[in-house]
């Protein structure tokens, strides 16, 4: 009976737990109903994949109404990987920001910040597993609307001015976005995404000519506003500029929060868009957008780590190596031009990297957040020997950067692996060299962290009291995030299995 | 036991000694016990393996049978497992590597107490981490698995190298993580995915798996491409341009100089080389390709030109590392020459060099404990008042020019043989000279202490060297360790035959 | 005749690109946010003008309407939903009248579907404007996010110049 129900249960617990939220108020409950609430939703998202991968395709029909003109929830191994992803974050952030919060943002916001985060939760998940187009686009502005709100609660005022930044690109993203799903369904009538496909591939008679739809004009300009909205909201160099500060000044839990999820579900997205709907052989080989994928993704790629190199405060420079890896999983899209191997590859080594990046970038702000909690800054400056006095932390950091740099044996490796195999079977030796060379680049910018840490004196002896390394309560979520980034690249079966199923599915829809 | 065990528990051992160690650092004299006793134990279970390499047998076993997977035609089918598989060439570094781990640990105790170095448990603990890096290497079945370790072994370093921890140490682990890392990201990591693209799979395999590969019969010139890839990639082997992480990681403590630097660490990297030349090109396909001619000309360039460096250095250390940089390259070019002759001569090198080299940074080791001398220029009148050490270093650099009655004289002889045999007669000129230079480089450090006075105390102006009067023999725990393996020297000639039957089957 | 007959896309377009060009060119703060609204609305009026059908009235159920039922029955089934806009006599690229034949269903109570009525009545597509009503409610919140982050500026910088803001961050 409940079983039925899992797709909507997955948007409606947090959807109806965060008005509870302010409902209840008082911080000492809310924070474990909320906590409560983020593990049922990763609960059910476990049992989703399990079903998924089991075969089964999970269709849900909200109300009962026929997909057609209701709303249709639909479930294929992408989209219940991201989900995976975003609950599973959810429900270790959560608990790791209980300490951290009460440092960052004012004992009164509490509970306003709970329902904020639960509802920002419900936008990221909404849009994930939502089968109608114009659902996206509400989910969208759902989470856009409470990240912003997240963002500004940040303890630096310029914070507010991140969010200020990121209200109006975002709003400027989602508009276009908005632009495009009309365009869409000005042509086609439906906003259901799988009778969207058929039907922009269907052939028409307009004016004695036999066409395609998805030839016209209208779908073009609608292809072309979905893809620079997106491209906005995944902050695909160069319209990143919006991503490096709000991850800097937010409170480090939402950076966290945000870092691994917000980022790729705009690149959920992106594929949905690009092999759901529209398909491979429109997106990439009749407008070559691989090809400006493949150009942006690699300059992301470069800039993102230069940048990030020259970066004084910590949280900045995991920003902008945010900017980088987001440029390897729009280059690993880049080859998924058929449904040969080498796509395959590409595509599950994009996938994969979501699902790895999550967990990297995630516990990387994570121990960000320890520093935080402790140091009360993440300036590089202010981290001087802080490894005698947090071990832990430190430890964890130094890991995490190990992941960025793809040390083999970490979850990072097996993105890069996956890549590089990928660009070699489509014959592009240069790529694969510069992604290579690019992942030199992260040794630089994490060593410089790594050397500050371990081998500079405290600048100030003063800072601590005994109270030195931060608490059981985040460094028990940050280590299970680390070991997870360990775990996944030792034996990387399970992740990878589902990136390349889903994989598969994506590209034999689209083509 | 199953011998399949053996292996994991070697690997895992000096892991589980660094946690010991790491748990016991208040109590110094349990902890360097804790060393010794890990170290002892590593020898004794290596050795169990030995009876059955000789045999012939392989033991193997899987860590994680499915790390790695996708290819052209099985997608998930075909997988890259985390294993180990032991193998004569493997078998000998390992007994190398674990030998001179137990002799180098002595020392480093006493050296390091000597010395009165900080930080001395941060210290033990990853020199312990440092050997599972090169174990890994030693057993690993496939090049997936040797990149981890080659890579494991890189990290566990560094904290060794930057041991000082001011700025001139934070350089060195500078171009040391730069170079090791860089290289071998940029291009080892490149030529492994290659390889696995091309041939589909990434074992070790006696005769090679490239020749299977369908695509490199259209395109001979990338065998010599993957080729480089591997050789320059492998920053470890010191190949020039990629040598200058060896003379800077010269400011770690000497134990580590001695060890990693001489042994562990640069061995790995050559026989990197010598596996994949082996094991993944197959000698025979090298051969029929001569993809690595090119190499040769390398390796003799390098081999000369370090030691025309070597010449010019004062620093004893530095003098040292690029004698290393110049040996490393005989292995390379016996490699490369990819005959049985020349593959012997490279494997055997490994041993020979290693135990003459662990020496020379032993005595030099000493010398700077007992009398604060780092230069060569200093060492004047030394050999009365450090006679054992200073023959001790005889010994070695006898080894390393390649002397008889010296372990060093078999594996040249075999180079050469190998040389002759691929009909490279430059390369045996280019041997032939590097030797006279070797002899030009490393017998003036005997005869300075020997046969030559001391000069005048105006040198002492040179900060804390006192003069030699006051000097003493160093430390019974660091002069055991050197005389042992000077005599290792010796005993390794005898035991030529021993060896090359040994590394017979890798020849073939 | 083409550049009149696609006016509503002209002053979507009009508006849309006032409104851009005032988000990135004013410092202002709220005038940004100003010129973020305008260009949202453009945007719904695109959405809104393209429900609109020739001729077409609103989209009521009469009460006690007993055609409901059977009419029900004749919606095409979802499978078997016809060519798509074969019907359309405009230009293609113009799109706007596509939808404006019997293919865009409404979503909702199916009750309300029954007023695809009788093929001499036609009615305008409300589906759009339900759409719109939602992000109208998502621009509202949108603008009253950005003033409450603009009120917290203030207080923070005492200023809502982007220049001045720069320069106190710089500053400091």
């Amino acid at each position: 009976m409940i079983a039925e129900h899992l797709p909507v249960l997955q948007i409606l617990i947090p959807l109806i737990a965060a008005p509870i939220c302010v409902l209840l108020r008082n911080r000492h409950l809310v924070f474990p109903f909320a906590t409560l609430v983020s593990w049922m939703t990763c609960a059910v998202s476990v049992v989703l994949l399990q079903r998924i991968m089991m075969g089964e395709s999970i269709s849900y029909e909200l109300g009962g109404w026929p997909s057609l003109w209701g709303i249709e929830y639909r479930l294929d191994p992408l989209s219940g990987f991201v989900l995976l992803v975003i609950s599973a974050v959810a429900s270790l952030v959560l608990p790791f920001g209980r300490e951290l919060l009460l440092r960052e943002v004012p004992t009164e916001k509490h509970y306003l910040f709970y329902s904020a985060f639960l509802l920002c939760m419900t936008g990221l998940l909404g849009i994930t597993i939502t089968g109608d187009f114009f659902n996206v686009f509400v989910f969208l502005e759902i989470s856009s609307l409470s990240a912003y709100v997240l963002i500004a609660m940040g303890k630096d005022r310029r914070a507010l001015t991140a969010a200020y930044r990121y209200l109006i690109m975002g709003t400027i993203g989602s508009t276009f976005i908005l632009i495009g799903i009309g365009l869409v369904y000005m042509m086609t009538g439906t906003l259901n995404m799988a009778e969207l496909t058929e039907r922009l591939h269907r052939q028409v008679e307009v004016q004695n000519r036999i066409i395609t739809v998805i030839e016209s004009r209208t779908v073009l300009a609608a292809f072309a506003f979905l893809t620079v909205g997106i491209s906005i909201k995944l902050a695909l160099f160069p319209l990143h500029v919006w991503l490096p500060n709000a991850y800097t000044y937010a409170p480090s839990m939402v950076s966290a929060f945000l870092a691994s999820t917000a980022t790729k579900v705009s690149f959920y997205l992106l594929l949905r868009v690009i092999f759901t709907i529209f398909g491979v052989q429109f997106a990439f080989h009749d407008m070559s957008l691989n090809q400006v994928l493949m150009i942006l993704g690699l300059m992301a790629v470069f800039v993102g780590s230069a940048v990030a190199v020259y970066q004084e405060n910590v949280k900045g420079l995991l920003a902008y190596s945010s900017v980088a890896q987001i440029g390897y999983l729009v280059l690993a899209v880049s080859f998924a031009t058929g449904n040969d191997e080498g796509s395959v590859l590409g595509l599950s080594a994009g996938i994969v990297h979501l699902f790895n990046h999550a967990m990297i970038k995630g516990s990387l702000f994570l121990t960000m957040g320890c520093v935080m909690w402790r140091v009360g800054s993440t300036d590089l400056k202010d981290m001087k020997g802080l490894a005698k006095s947090m071990p832990w932390t430190m430890a964890a950091f130094v890991i995490g950067g190990l992941n960025l740099i793809g040390v083999p044996l970490t979850s990072g490796f097996i993105s890069k692996w996956y890549l590089i195999l990928a660009a070699l079977e489509k014959g592009m030796i240069p790529v694969a060299a510069a992604a290579l060379l690019s992942s030199l680049i992260a040794v630089m910018y994490v060593w410089r962290v790594v050397e500050v840490v371990y081998s500079s004196s405290p600048a100030d002896e003063t800072v601590g009291s005994k109270q030195q390394e931060a608490p059981w309560s985040m460094l028990v979520p940050m280590w299970i995030m680390i070991g997870a980034s360990l775990i996944f690249g030792t034996l990387s079966r399970f992740p990878m299995e589902v990136a390349r199923r889903a994989a598969e599915v994506l590209l034999q829809t689209g083509s | 036991m199953d011998l399949q065990y053996v292996i994991l528990i070697s690997i895992g051992l000096p892991v589980l000694g660094s946690l010991c160690i790491a748990q016991l650092g208040k109590w110094p004299n349990v902890r360097d016990s804790a060393l010794v006793i890990t170290a002892a134990v590593l020898c004794g279970t290596i050795s169990i393996l030995v009876p059955t390499v000789i045999a012939g047998n392989q033991p193997e076993i899987n860590v994680v049978p499915w790390a790695l997977s996708g290819d052209a035609e099985s997608g998930l089918v075909a997988r890259i497992p985390l294993g180990f598989k032991v193998e004569p060439l493997g078998m000998l570094f390992a007994i190398v590597a674990s030998v001179l781990w137990l002799i180098t640990s002595i020392y480093a105790i006493g050296y390091m107490r000597g010395h009165h170095e900080k930080n001395q448990t941060r210290f033990f603990v990853f020199f312990s981490l440092a050997i599972t890096g090169a174990l890994g290497v030693a057993f690993a079945r496939n090049v997936f698995t040797l990149f981890v370790f080659y890579e494991f072994l890189t990290l566990s370093t560094y904290p060794l190298v930057t041991h000082h921890g001011d700025e001139k140490a934070r350089r060195a682990g500078r171009t040391y993580l730069g170079i090791l890392i860089g290289t071998s990201v940029l291009l080892l990591l490149l030529g492994i995915v290659w390889t696995w693209q091309l041939a589909g799979t990434l074992e070790f395999t006696q005769g090679g798996i490239l020749h299977t590969a369908n695509e490199l019969e259209n395109k001979p010139w990338l065998v010599g491409v993957l080729l480089a890839l591997y050789c320059f990639g492998t920053g470890k082997a010191a190949l020039m341009p990629f040598h200058r992480w060896l003379p800077g990681a010269m400011v770690a403590p000497t134990p580590v100089s001695a060890l990693l630097h001489a042994v562990a660490v640069v061995k790995a990297g050559v026989f990197t080389v010598l596996k994949v030349i082996i094991y993944i090109f197959g000698t025979e396909f090298l051969r029929e390709t001569d993809a690595s001619v090119w190499l040769m000309y390398v390796a003799g360039a390098t081999l000369i030109t370090a030691s025309l460096i070597a010449m010019s250095k004062d620093n004893l250390k530095e003098r040292l590392a690029y004698s290393t940089i110049s040996q490393l390259s005989y292995i390379v070019l016996g490699a490369s020459l990819a005959n049985s002759a020349g593959v012997l001569g490279g494997g055997m090198h490994i041993a020979m060099h290693a135990v003459g080299k662990i020496t020379l940074f032993f005595c030099a080791g000493a010398i700077m404990v007992a009398s604060h001398k780092t230069k060569v220029s200093q060492l004047n009148g030394l050999g009365k008042v450090m006679p054992v050490t200073m023959a001790a270093f005889t010994v070695g650099a006898f080894s390393v020019i390649g002397v008889p009655p010296m372990g060093g004289a078999w594996s040249k002889w075999f180079l050469a043989l190998g040389t002759l045999k691929a009909g490279q007669e430059p390369l045996l000129a280019a041997l032939m000279i590097s030797s006279l230079l070797n002899i030009a480089y490393l017998m003036p450090i005997p005869v300075r202490a020997f046969f030559l006075k001391e000069e005048s105390p105006k040198v002492d102006a040179d900060n804390d060297s006192d003069g030699i009067s006051s000097v003493n023999e160093a430390p019974l725990l660091c002069v055991v360790p050197l005389c042992v393996t000077a005599s290792g020297c010796l005993i390794l000639f005898f035991l030529a035959d021993v060896v090359q039957q040994f590394l017979e089957p890798i020849g073939k | 005749m083409m550049l009149l007959g696609l006016y509503n896309y002209w002053i979507a377009i009009v508006l849309m690109m006032t409104g851009f060009y005032t988000v990135i060119s004013r410092g202002n703060l709220i005038k940004k946010l100003i010129g973020l609204n305008i260009f949202q609305v453009s945007v719904f009026l695109l959405y809104i003008s393209m429900g609109k059908v020739e001729d077409g009235t609103a989209p009521i159920v009469l009460a006690g309407s007993s055609q409901g039922q059977e009419l029900r029955s004749e919606l095409p089934s979802p499978g078997s939903s016809a060519a798509p806009i074969g019907q359309s006599k405009e230009n293609l690229s113009a799109g706007a009248e596509l939808a404006d034949t019997n293919e865009i269903r409404p979503r909702g109570n199916p009750e309300n579907l029954s007023v695809t009525t009788p093929s001499s009545q036609r009615y305008s597509n409300p589906l759009p404007h339900v759409l719109i009503l939602t992000a109208i409610v998502v621009g509202v919140a949108t603008t009253s996010v950005g003033l409450a982050l603009i009120v917290r500026i203030k207080e923070a910088y005492g200023t809502i110049e982007d220049e001045e803001i720069l320069q106190e961050d710089a500053q400091s």
